[in-house]
């Protein structure tokens, strides 16, 4: 209920149906697990179209797909894995985990995270309703023009993709404002800026990437969808337009998001660690740096993916040099993170696995992409399947194992649950050796000239082998997927008996219980060290005892943030179809905004926050 | 622990060997972008070769650091962590080693960049070969200004001659790669890059090439090949492009038929003809939308690389009849060729099987 004096109030009304809770849900737990069951479904129908994407290119001239199919399903698989699978997961941790972290009781504006989630979930089912209604993007997430223009790109599948991604840009860009918000505003007593833990300043710089890289590429889907729709030439040469414009904008979003993807996996990392090497982060202040030097260079390099489209000799040198350096910073977290685990008595728990196995697989994907930060080796690489092998490497051997490091270490915070050590580092080996074997072998496939995004080759260019192991690999994956949902429910099953503080962690999300009460604490926690609750243990200071007169206050569940989502989503089908639809939508969305804006949120005129 | 230590080594040792063993393997491969045949790509591969090993020692250092300190410090009864929370020395230390690494990497790729540069075009040598590649969605153009040769999907040059190659696009982009010459350049509409190389091994068969942006449905059929002659022979091949197509009366019956049918203006109702998108010179057919068929029975590959051609064919008859097959109805080779904007239209549907044998005769004997 909206308001519960102390932890143990009674509930004023009878409890609304489970259903509704969570549609009307401000708790940054229940978002965070929204985020986080969504990201893994949209992860299972990623890994599906990469299976078949596999399946199509497991032997030459294959016959699992059509070339149409085949298309689509490269690009729905990137836009799936970016978009709909990585970022979310991302968010989840960062709802769950931020607050928490920094010993707040939500995020400053609870009713636009719920936002940001229906408006992710709009975008995301609009954006695969294409494949049911003429047909799904078939042109790369990357959508270059002319050939996302007319002629050349006649369905709607284009219009699916301006329109979903400009409303998953929005719940991204509302997310990332709320949590630079918070983390700024929310901190605990004592919690200063430098006490904060790595992952949450992953997650500041993240929002920062995010608020500052997605209106870029707002602007070109606009333009995009203008060319196609009103016949504008912001990108067709014949009308005065130039298609590497769009390369530009679309880059200078691009990079940076690559940053998004991969950030939070090296701040979950940085949390993983220390805790099981049972010693602090080597580095703390170098770790944090060299994450906020990412992030700024991270905007200065995004001609390093037009290197072969004409780019005169000086912007060359110039993107080739920003690139190399953005390697500096990140070989700053490599040694870092291993000097963690230098003189530690390393706890070999499976989100241990999961995080060593990404200090390993990401360095690889890190070396990899050194090697064509250099533009005439570039000019051998690009739109080969070394790319495919190093962004892999980066996206599966860094974000992905990071997130899973992730998923095995809080699931007892999330859900009170442990989830089964054994079945989970049956789950790990599959995922490294099952990565290994499928994108190992592409370094020897691009290096063997074969081009990507080709739905058929033929026999007799030395590429038959390792794309075979390739497609052995992606069920080795695919398997271990299987384990860890086998593990998932099973857990969920089990009886609920984790402690606070299992793994003996330092921060802050370990000090209330597993999981959390909706308030998260009992008593907001006083910070006097960068890892508190170690500090706290050290030094013989048991946790405060709640105060039972202590007015709690909890913002109350509003039906507002679905209801302007679903308005949104009818003004983005209305864009796709009839200007009837889209007024619906401006209406819903006005109605949703006004009565968003009178709605109390305080127990009494003027509440607290 | 030893052992274990040894064990984690060894494992080391083989990957590196195998990761090697394979990268070397890859040589061997037709469209290895790790066996140059130019300057170009020379120096290219000398550069490359540089970052391969710098980018081994780091893989096998940092690699094989993660394996030994998870080993080494693994949980053990009456072990205690030891609390150390940084030093600014190793920061600064292990903040050098990678700027020393990317430095030894940057200079030489600065001078690679220089090196590959095509300069001034008016200070090239006399002799060298200029050709216009032109994208078009699914198959490339060739185009000789100073020899007056149009020609599609077979590029000649000669062996060590510069050849200066101005890419275009016709319709979306697409990237001009043939990893053993050239690399690759993006042809972008509405712009014109250049790129220049100098071959410097002749052979008999091709330099494979592909377009490597994608560029819609049949991207992955959209390939090419680049014929490295010895004078000689370019010259040879270069006087039999610039004549006209053999004199129709030297053809046989059947070619005869189909020529006719192929220069027939009013071929079908309700389709393009033949001569409104090819070129047969020295015929009515002027067409400039698709590919210039004057002498494609001399070529090694039909259809911008996908299948043999009657050049050099073991069964020219199997050949023949995917040409039928093709003209019948070009999507089950091509996907999209029908749909696409001005696309060749499935013929199958308008004309008799004895009309597209005879048309298919006809090209078969335009060499």
């Amino acid at each position: 209920m909206a308001t519960a004096a102390g932890a143990l109030a009674p509930p004023a009304v009878p409890a609304p149906s489970v259903v509704w809770s969570w549609l009307t849900t401000v708790d940054h737990k229940r978002i965070g697990t929204l985020y986080g069951v969504s990201g893994m479904a949209f992860f299972v129908l990623g890994g599906i179209e990469a299976l078949m994407i596999r399946g199509q290119l497991a032997v030459p001239n294959g016959d699992v797909v059509d070339a149409e199919h085949f298309n689509a399903l490269f690009s729905m698989h990137a836009l799936t894995m970016i978009f709909l699978a990585i970022m979310p997961l991302g968010a989840a941790f960062f709802n769950w985990l931020v607050p928490l972290m920094i010993g707040a009781r939500d995020v400053a504006f609870p009713r636009l995270n719920a936002l940001s989630y229906w408006f992710f979930l709009a975008g995301a089912l609009m954006l695969n309703a294409s494949w049911f209604l003429g047909g799904a993007p078939d042109t790369g997430w990357f959508a270059y023009p002319p050939l996302t223009e007319e002629p050349f790109s006649t369905s709607r599948a284009m219009d699916f993709y301006t329109v979903s991604l400009l409303i998953l840009g929005v719940a991204s860009l509302i997310a990332a404002l709320n949590f630079i918000v918070t983390i700024i505003n929310l901190r605990a007593p004592g919690m200063t800026m430098l006490r904060l833990p790595v992952f949450v300043w992953m997650t500041m710089i993240v929002s920062w990437l995010l608020a500052l890289s997605l209106p870029v590429l707002t602007v070109g889907l606009v333009q995009l969808y203008f060319d196609r729709n009103f016949t504008t030439h912001f990108f067709i040469p014949d009308g005065g337009g130039d298609p590497i414009l769009w390369q530009h904008i679309f880059w200078i979003f691009g990079h940076p998001e690559v940053y998004v993807l991969i950030l939070p996996a090296m701040g979950i990392v940085s949390e993983v660690l220390p805790t099981f090497a049972r010693k602090p982060l080597f580095g703390y202040a170098a770790v944090v740096f060299a994450g906020l030097s990412i992030a700024v260079l991270g905007f200065a390099v995004w001609s390093h993916h037009m290197f072969t489209t004409g780019l005169g000799p000086v912007p060359r040198v110039v993107f080739s040099a920003t690139t190399m350096t953005i390697a500096v910073p990140t070989g700053v977290k490599i040694f870092n993170w291993l000097a963690t685990l230098y003189g530690g008595n390393i706890r070999f728990t499976t989100a241990m696995y999961f995080a060593v196995g990404f200090i390993a697989t990401f360095t690889i994907g890190g070396i990899s992409g050194v090697m064509h930060a250099s533009p005439p080796i570039d000019s051998q690489q690009q739109d080969t399947y070394f790319i495919v092998a190093h962004l892999h490497y980066v996206l599966f051997g860094g974000a992905i194992m990071g997130i899973f490091a992730g998923v095995y270490y809080w699931f007892p915070k999330f859900t009170g649950r442990f989830l089964n050590e054994g079945i989970g580092k049956l789950h790990f080996w599959l995922f490294f050796i099952g990565m290994n074997l499928t994108f190992f072998p592409m370094h020897f496939l691009g290096v063997a000239g074969m081009p990507r995004r080709i739905y058929t080759y033929d026999a007799d260019l030395g590429w038959e082998t390792w794309n075979f192991v390739a497609t052995i690999g992606a069920f080795v994956i695919a398997a271990g997927m299987l384990t860890f949902l086998w593990n998932f429910v099973r857990s969920l099953r089990a009886e609920a008996n984790a402690p606070d503080n299992p793994w003996d962690a330092p921060t802050l999300e370990w000090a209330t219980s597993s999981p959390p009460p909706e308030h998260d604490f009992d008593v907001v926690p006083v910070v006097r060290a960068r890892d508190p609750l170690w500090h706290d243990r050290d030094n013989g200071l048991a946790p405060p005892e709640p105060d039972p007169n202590e007015h709690i206050h909890l913002p109350p569940p509003s039906y507002y943030p679905l209801l302007i989502a679903i308005g949104f989503a009818l003004f983005g089908i209305g864009a796709l179809s009839h200007l009837a639809v889209l007024a619906l939508g401006a209406v819903v969305i006005v109605y949703g905004v006004w009565g968003w804006v009178l709605e109390p949120t305080g127990p009494e005129p003027g509440g607290a926050h | 622990m030893r052992l274990d230590r040894l064990r984690g080594r060894r494992l080391i040792a083989t990957a590196a060997i195998l990761v090697l063993g394979l990268a070397l393997a890859a040589c061997s491969d037709p469209q290895s972008t790790v066996d140059p045949k130019s300057d170009h790509t020379e120096t290219i591969n000398d550069l490359y070769i540089i970052v391969f090993w710098l980018a081994m020692v780091v893989f096998v250092a940092v690699l094989g650091a993660t394996l030994a300190l998870s080993l080494m410090f693994r949980e053990r009864p009456g072990r205690v962590a030891k609390q150390i929370h940084g030093n600014s020395r190793l920061e600064v230390v292990w903040t050098l080693i990678p700027v020393v690494i990317l430095v030894a990497i940057f200079v030489p790729t600065v001078a690679a960049i220089s090196d590959l540069d095509h300069g001034d075009e008016d200070e090239l040598p006399a002799n060298t070969v200029r050709v216009e590649a032109i994208g078009h969605q699914w198959w490339f153009e060739f185009r000789y200004p100073d020899l007056g040769i149009v020609t599609a999907n077979e590029m000649h040059v000669p062996v060590d001659t510069p050849v200066l190659v101005t890419l275009l696009s016709d319709d979306v982009i697409h990237s001009f790669g043939v990893p053993q010459l050239a690399g690759k350049v993006d042809m972008v509409p509405g712009r014109e890059h250049r790129i220049l190389f100098t071959p410097n091994e002749a052979r008999p068969n091709a330099y494979l090439g592909q377009c490597v942006e994608f560029c819609g449905t049949s991207h992955a059929n959209m390939r090419f090949r680049v014929f490295v002659d010895e004078q000689g022979v370019f010259d040879a091949w270069a006087r039999n492009e610039i004549a006209d197509a053999v004199a129709v009366e030297s053809l046989s019956a059947l070619a005869q038929e189909g020529g006719a049918l192929f220069t027939n203006p009013l071929l079908a109702a309700g389709a393009t003809p033949c001569i409104g998108c090819h070129t047969v010179s020295g015929s009515l057919a002027s067409g400039t939308i698709g590919p210039n068929l004057t002498h494609v029975g001399g070529r090694s590959t039909l259809f911008a690389g996908v299948r043999d051609g009657f050049a050099g064919a073991a069964n020219p008859d199997a050949v023949q009849r995917e040409l039928e097959r093709w003209i019948s109805n070009p999507d089950d080779i091509k996907p999209g060729v029908t749909t696409r904007q001005s696309g060749m239209p499935a013929w199958g549907e308008l004309l008799t099987g004895e009309q597209i044998r005879a048309i298919a005769a006809y090209l078969r004997e335009l060499r």
